[in-house]
């Protein structure tokens, strides 16, 4: 009967609840929606507010004995011998050259790979473009970078047999450090332009037929057709992207770089992921580790508010 | 409609770097596939191009034998579905309140979900945290870190709120119907659509990911496939007697012949349960990633 009284409740008082007697019967009356929820809540409250609570240790020196709360204050000692440190604008210089280049090279090719394919009249030969196209971000970065190393094998590398034979020296392509930040790039572009073309492809898809009739009576060539309507119903999606993308410019994914590392790449090759996996956990620096994971945080935050408000003002287009 | 000239030209060199894009996507993966059933000194030597060469299946025989491998597979297995599972019933229910308007309290929930979005306590209070919960080296570290993300439940709740009619709901209210009854009854069997997109990314994510396993296992009979693949493929540690074979090995240049192509036959057996799955769920991604999008 609980059950009935609170469905007519909900409809016959259709209006926000104003005083709090009535929002707290509400509550009640709720209880299950609250147990919905609660999973969640305290999922998020174990492993990221928890986590969140330890950055703590960024500003303290780490003793286990003591635990995070006992251990002794000690400012911004492991941020400044971070920034002195030998390591941090190489550290510093890659992660942000990786994600640069990533970011100018691999976010206009999905576009233009969805204005191309769309264009494509054969229907089947669309499709079957579109699916297999997909395919690679399937892969694990495991078997993604297993494929360029064996790709790339100084002897047995398929790519060094054509090197060869158009008669140039084999290249050992992985350990050497010029070659590292675009093998990165590209093999990203590679598996993920597919994936990433879908959003801007359900977009155009959605483009209503007649705009395109009417340009065409107005006497508009093909491309001025892609230029004037199908580019600008694409810019608003890519510029939310574009911004979520520039937010994490000082953010390289830790997997991938991890397993295309070698020793004699690293000077390309090392980032602020790696670098926080290395001391952090190999080296058992928790505190130095925990201090440079949260200079990294900081800085993707402010990259976002940043992008975001410029993004705001030249296009309208916000993420808030 | 008649095409003009310039639309002929136009569709014949945009119909062609379409293809030259489609090939070079489709080559790398057919080259691997050709290569796990071909002569290992034929790839070797350059001369399987396309089509397998000295058709043999010895690569994929001994990779059946590899013990580490059915493990890593049956660990994997096991992670996923568990981990997927979980994933879902968080997810599911969590947007559910969200979608409602009527959910008192709603905007606190929202903010204490998206500022996880944002700030992370990153590595290293992480670990601790996993440590001090006594879950390292424990199959808990695998199907609960990383179980949901607030995107996935935005994901969620906008698919409840634009594709499931509140009239339905409030109908089955007045009937007297309880939001657990409500959300079995209603809500899950229209969400199809979003719960396949969902157990798409959550159990593609599972089944790819070897950070977890990284680091918080050290027990390799927990170990998932992907950190199997990680020492056949990346630190190129092959269990020898996988390779013995009687005379065969002194020569060293067929055993690197012969890892090769084991590491092609593992690319294929590891990556083909995903790629089986796809066309499955593939009519549903359009739609759930526009789902998101509208969000934004």
């Amino acid at each position: 009967m609980a059950e009935l009284g609170q469905g007519v409740v909900v409809n016959l008082d259709p209006k926000p609840h104003h005083n709090k007697k009535s929002k707290l019967k509400k509550m009640l009356n709720d209880y299950q929606l609250y147990l919905f929820i609660l999973p969640s809540v305290l999922y998020f409250l174990i492993f990221h507010y928890a986590p969140i609570y330890g950055v703590q240790l960024a500003f303290k020196d780490f003793v286990a004995t003591k635990g995070i709360w006992g251990s002794p204050w000690v400012g911004l000692k492991h941020f400044k011998l971070f920034f002195s440190s030998y390591y941090f604008w190489e550290i510093i210089g890659n992660t942000v050259g990786i994600s640069l280049y990533s970011l100018i090279a691999g976010f206009p090719i999905p576009i233009i790979f969805a204005l191309m394919l769309n264009e494509v009249s054969n229907k089947h030969y669309k499709k079957l473009v579109q699916t297999v196209s997909y395919a690679p971000h399937f892969i694990s970065t495991v078997v993604m970078v297993g494929m360029l190393y064996i790709f790339l094998h100084p002897v047995y590398g398929i790519a060094n047999t054509l090197i060869k034979f158009l008669g140039f020296e084999a290249v050992d392509f992985i350990n050497k450090p010029e070659y590292f930040k675009s093998l990165y790039v590209w093999s990203d572009i590679w598996q993920h332009t597919g994936w990433n073309s879908v959003i801007y492809f359900a977009v155009l898809s959605n483009i209503d037929p007649e705009q395109h009739e009417s340009a065409i009576i107005d006497g508009a060539s093909r491309l001025q057709r892609i230029w004037y309507i199908n580019v600008p119903v694409l810019m608003p999606t890519a510029v939310i992207l574009l911004i979520l993308n520039a937010g994490s410019i000082m953010s390289v994914g830790f997997e991938k770089v991890y397993l295309m590392q070698t020793p004699l790449n690293i000077k390309a090759s090392e980032v602020i992921s790696t670098y926080v996996y290395k001391v952090g956990l190999q080296s058992a620096r928790y505190s130095f580790s925990t201090a440079v994971g949260l200079f990294n945080s900081v800085i993707n935050f402010m990259l976002l508010v940043l992008v975001n408000r410029v993004a705001k003002k030249l296009s309208s287009t916000s993420l808030w | 409609m008649k095409k003009s000239k310039d639309d002929i030209i136009f569709e014949a060199v945009n119909t062609f770097f379409v293809t030259v894009f489609f090939i070079i996507v489709l080559y790398p993966l057919i080259f691997v596939i050709s290569a796990s059933i071909s002569d290992p000194s034929l790839v070797s030597q350059g001369k399987v191009v396309l089509l397998p060469k000295g058709l043999n299946f010895d690569g994929y025989r001994r990779v059946l034998e590899y013990d580490d491998i059915w493990i890593g597979y049956r660990n994997t297995i096991f992670y996923t579905i568990a981990g997927t599972l979980i994933s879902l019933a968080l997810t599911l229910t969590a947007a559910y309140p969200l979608a409602r308007r009527d959910f008192v309290g709603k905007n606190v929930f929202v903010i204490y979900f998206t500022i996880t979005m944002f700030f992370s306590g990153g590595l290293i209070p992480t670990y601790m945290v996993v440590k001090a919960l006594g879950m390292r080296n424990t199959v808990f570290s695998q199907i609960l870190l990383g179980a949901v993300s607030f995107m996935n439940i935005v994901i969620v709740r906008t698919f409840y709120q634009t594709s499931i009619p509140e009239e339905l709901q409030q109908a089955a209210q007045i009937d007297g119907c309880s939001y657990a009854r409500l959300f079995t009854s209603i809500i899950l069997p229209l969400a199809k659509p979003v719960i396949a997109v969902m157990a798409l990314f959550y159990g593609v994510g599972r089944w790819n990911s070897y950070f977890t396993a990284l680091i918080y296992l050290s027990d390799r009979n927990l170990y998932p496939l992907q950190m199997i693949l990680r020492e056949i493929l990346i630190i190129n540690e092959i269990n020898m007697e996988m390779l013995m074979t009687e005379g065969e090995l002194e020569v060293i240049h067929k055993r690197v012949e012969l890892a090769t192509l084991l590491k092609y036959c593992v690319i294929i057996v590891s990556t083909l349960p995903v790629i089986m799955a796809y066309p499955f769920l593939q009519k549903y991604f359009v739609k759930g990633i526009m789902v998101g999008a509208i969000k934004g």
